[in-house]
């Protein structure tokens, strides 16, 4: 899996060179093939975050609490890309950096509770998980939010109708930028997880010397 | 006498400011429109290239560091399980 990510990956680029220009925006809409794959996997990265939280702390899973933390580092990852590749758009597009609308304003605050999750998680100490859990909780409520907010509030950012209502030559490159970045996700995920899971193993059997 | 002494300070203060005004170009200040250069005024090329290289940079940096860190964690079990058989 690893492999065909990184292959529809680089081939990525290719795709989005083939795709036409747009009538209005130019050639600066081929930001939108890397953008909105991006805010995808962000909130994405979000709900699974949440999820696994949920799952730590009502069903006492302490398995969840490592796919949590590593889908929380991954918000903030995919949450980085979609905040500074969205405003470089903007400039041409719209002609200013960022504007305080819904979307982007709730999309940044997503990004900062995820920051200050990790941050959490780090420097936390004894019974940060349980507290983070909580976090990536809320974390998850303002998705649904970011995502309904452009069709409720108005603003320069194109509505959810633009995905379905793209042409062919346009839907092909996006569609295969946004399966592409699932599957990065999922790679990613799942190398972040195992890694905090041999990282909590190490510390239990350090645990275990020290007993003995 | 007093009037004609100020008429005359007034002539020889504003005919040459008006003079030096008059043979001044126009400035760079309030440009009309049909004098700007045609075509973008902001290039999107550098704005693409810099969206796709941040992602690029980050991906293959990210996953670099989640490499390094799983092959020091994945050494250090190893040598905490022989240790411990």
């Amino acid at each position: 899996m690893l492999g065909l990510a990184a292959g529809m990956f680089a081939l990525a680029p290719w795709m989005i060179n083939a795709a036409p220009n747009e009538a209005t925006m130019g050639l600066v809409y081929k930001i939108y093939f890397f953008h909105m794959p991006s805010a995808w996997m962000f909130m994405v990265a979000a709900i699974t975050s949440g999820i696994a939280s949920a799952r730590f702390l009502f069903l006492k899973r302490p398995s969840a609490d490592g796919w949590a933390l590593a889908a929380g580092e991954l918000a903030v990852l995919f949450g980085a890309f979609t905040l500074v590749s969205g405003p470089l758009w903007a400039r041409k597009a719209w002609g200013v950096w960022w504007v305080w609308d819904a979307r982007l304003t709730s999309s940044l605050m997503l990004f900062m509770i995820f920051v200050a999750y990790l941050l959490l998680r780090k420097y936390g100490g004894p019974g940060s998980d349980k507290l983070g859990a909580g976090m990536a909780l809320f974390g998850m409520a303002n998705v649904p939010f970011i995502y309904v907010s452009v069709n409720y509030w108005r603003t320069f950012h194109p509505l959810t109708s633009v995905v379905p209502t793209l042409p062919v030559e346009m839907g092909i490159p996006l569609w295969y930028c946004v399966t592409a970045f699932t599957l990065l996700f999922i790679v990613l995920l799942r190398m972040r997880t195992r890694l905090e899971h041999q990282r909590v193993r190490v510390e239990a059997l350090y645990l275990l010397e020290d007993e003995s | 006498m007093r009037l004609r002494s100020l008429f005359l300070s007034i002539c020889l203060t504003v005919v040459p400011l008006a003079a030096v005004a008059a043979a001044q170009q126009p400035s760079g200040d309030f440009v009309p429109v049909d004098e700007t250069v045609p075509g973008e005024q902001i290039p999107a090329l550098p704005l693409i290239a810099t969206a796709y290289g941040f992602i690029w940079v980050g991906v293959l940096g990210y996953a670099w560091s989640i490499g390094r860190r799983l092959q020091k964690v994945e050494s250090e079990l190893a040598e905490l399980e022989s240790r411990s058989k």
